[in-house]
């Protein structure tokens, strides 16, 4: 009798495979690359430790060559109690992704009776990302960040993955997508150990600001739609989600000191020692 | 052996057997409503093998009968409520068509195999408002019905049910509602029967009880288990609010104290069946959504709003640093 792994990724592939996002192996038909090019791209993605947590945060564009596609998007998503996920690359594979993911943690959890360990879930969100090789090399390439609270050692971690799988533990903080390099100078420069949750929030959209200024397939905060990154904490309390207000709050708090040195805080040339 | 066995003496002795197996052999679970959502509860000593489960994010699971079997039936059902919510919305994912799929799982299991499963369970979903709350009682012949309110099934689920039905109304706290349960499920077998069936639960501890609700305003997944420290909190804070109606009930039956487990043995045979109430499987697929419920909810019940960090029933928690 051959035993029932508790993983609904798995099981779909026996009992319904049409329904896994996965292609296949399917070769593209001529010109495809063309119309896969034009997809809408989720872009700028990052994270960092905080106290008793991780904060992960997106900007909201979305990109399809050089033109905007959508001011809003979502691209960070709960997978479940204490982890999230976030995506950069392909946005309807992204969703696809995470909303199976999401799945994927629960089912196991319901079958058990018992959450997956934060590196269960890791190396799971490994392999399906290494399940999407072939349409990655196709150009429906995505990748994932995964950030979540590790309950046996009570602090947050952080996972990345390239289109192969992964995952690859990072330390402090993180960022994926176009607008990575420079989310990350910027938070090596204003991160340091020990920030409060809020102070790591407002580092994660300084980053962002950072990011959206160099990069044009970032998006930055919009006062004027009211749209501003999404921010989600994930600590000893569980998943949160920013509210829009709050969000907004350290948006606007970036956007005035903007206003006064355009280039953001910066850093003192000598460090203290 | 013989050779001809006619189709109603093969159901009938099916289902005798399922029913007092059932009777005889699992304690009575009681799944009711309160303002605040869903409550469950049924006394069980182990601590890692469940009766009660979540099976999506506003519904739920209570299972009497052989752990094996309905373990089996609650791992299909987390499965097929998995693949509907994937394929199509969370929102897609309902009570009524979990309890058709049952339904029609345990009813082909019935018929078509020798020895039918001796389960009963219940699928409960709990809505944004009380009147739309559902729950189902599915039997171990497929038959389903939809019990508005409360019920009790499994082991001497008739007598739960009579006192459970005393103490029940609308829009009660959790602890009101808690109260209610444990007085049911502790009240005396009826008249005439000669032993405590179901093992005189006179005082439940905590640590002999299985507890959990489908808290209305949580966001997400709305299951949660109620254990240790919070779930004596609750009994204390239940068992002084109703000291009047459960002393009375734990007193009268506090002689059959020894009972546990499968106990009550000796009763069963002349016990009248408590897996089907009269009508019960004349009743199957009448699904009639008449919820008899009125819209009476206490003050202390919030619509879903988001996360809700005190747990929504109502108690408050202690921080966490």
């Amino acid at each position: 009798m051959a035993a029932r792994i508790p993983s609904f990724t798995h099981f779909l592939s026996t009992y319904a495979p049409d329904l896994l996002p996965s292609l296949g192996a399917q070769p593209l038909p001529a010109g495809g690359g063309d119309v896969i090019k034009d997809l809408p791209h989720a872009t700028t993605i990052v994270a960092a430790v905080c106290e008793r947590g991780v904060v992960l945060a997106g900007d909201r564009r979305a990109t399809a060559g050089n033109l905007i596609s959508k001011r809003d998007v979502e691209k960070v998503f709960r997978s479940d109690e204490f982890s999230a996920t976030a995506i950069a690359g392909v946005a309807s594979v992204g969703l696809e992704f995470a909303r199976l993911f999401q799945v994927e943690l629960e089912h196991y959890e319901k079958m058990e009776g018992r959450s997956l360990s934060l590196e269960g879930k890791a190396n799971r969100l490994a392999k399906m990302v290494r399940d999407n090789l072939v349409p990655a090399m196709q150009g429906l390439a995505v990748v994932p960040l995964f950030a979540g609270y590790d309950e046996e050692t009570g602090v947050g971690r952080i996972f990345s993955y390239d289109v192969a799988g992964g995952p690859y533990e990072e330390h402090r903080f993180h960022s994926i997508g176009s607008g990575s390099v420079f989310a990350k100078s910027s938070l090596k420069k204003l991160y340091h150990d020990d920030m409060s949750t809020n102070d790591v929030v407002l580092a994660c959209v300084q980053a962002l600001y950072d990011a959206a200024d160099d990069d044009s397939a970032t998006g930055g905060p919009d006062p004027t739609r009211q749209i501003f990154p999404v921010v989600t904490t994930i600590t000893d309390d569980g998943f949160r989600r920013l509210p829009d207000a709050e969000s907004a709050q350290f948006a606007q708090q970036v956007l005035d000191s903007r206003m006064r040195s355009p280039d953001g805080p910066s850093a003192p040339l000598r460090s203290a020692s | 052996m013989p050779f001809y066995v006619s189709p109603e003496q093969q159901m009938r002795d099916k289902a005798d057997y399922a029913r007092s197996r059932i009777a005889r052999e699992s304690r009575t679970c009681v799944v009711l409503q309160y303002a605040g959502g869903i409550l469950m509860v049924t006394p069980n000593r182990s601590t890692a093998l469940h009766k009660i489960s979540e099976l999506y994010d506003r519904i739920a699971f209570a299972a009497s009968g052989r752990y094996n079997e309905f373990e089996a039936l609650r791992k299909a059902g987390v499965t097929y409520a998995d693949i509907t919510g994937y394929q199509y919305d969370r929102r897609d994912v309902t009570a009524r068509g979990l309890a058709n799929w049952y339904a029609q799982t345990l009813g082909t299991i019935f018929t078509d195999s020798n020895k039918p499963y001796e389960v009963e369970i219940v699928v409960a979903e709990v809505a944004a408002t009380p009147d739309n709350d559902q729950i189902y009682r599915i039997t171990f012949d497929g038959s389903v019905s939809d019990e508005p309110g409360f019920v009790a099934f499994g082991g001497q689920a008739d007598h739960v049910s009579t006192a459970l039905k005393e103490r029940f109304h609308d829009g009660m706290s959790l602890t009101e509602a808690l109260g209610a349960a444990l007085a049911a499920l502790a009240a005396p077998p009826a008249q005439g029967s000669s032993s405590a069936g179901n093992g005189a639960q006179t005082d439940l501890s905590a640590s002999q009880l299985e507890v959990a609700i489908l808290d209305r305003a949580r966001a997400h997944r709305t299951f949660r288990r109620l254990h240790g420290p919070r779930l004596e909190e609750l009994l204390t804070q239940s068992r002084s609010g109703t000291s009047d109606s459960g002393g009375s009930s734990s007193g009268a039956s506090g002689s059959g104290g020894s009972g546990s487990g499968a106990s009550g043995s000796g009763s069963g045979s002349g016990a009248p069946a408590p897996g089907t109430t009269p009508g019960d499987s004349s009743a199957s697929s009448g699904t009639s959504g008449t919820s008899g419920t009125s819209g009476t909810s206490a003050p202390s019940d919030e619509p879903p709003t988001g996360p809700s960090p005190g747990g929504g029933d109502g108690i408050p928690r202690p921080p966490l640093r």
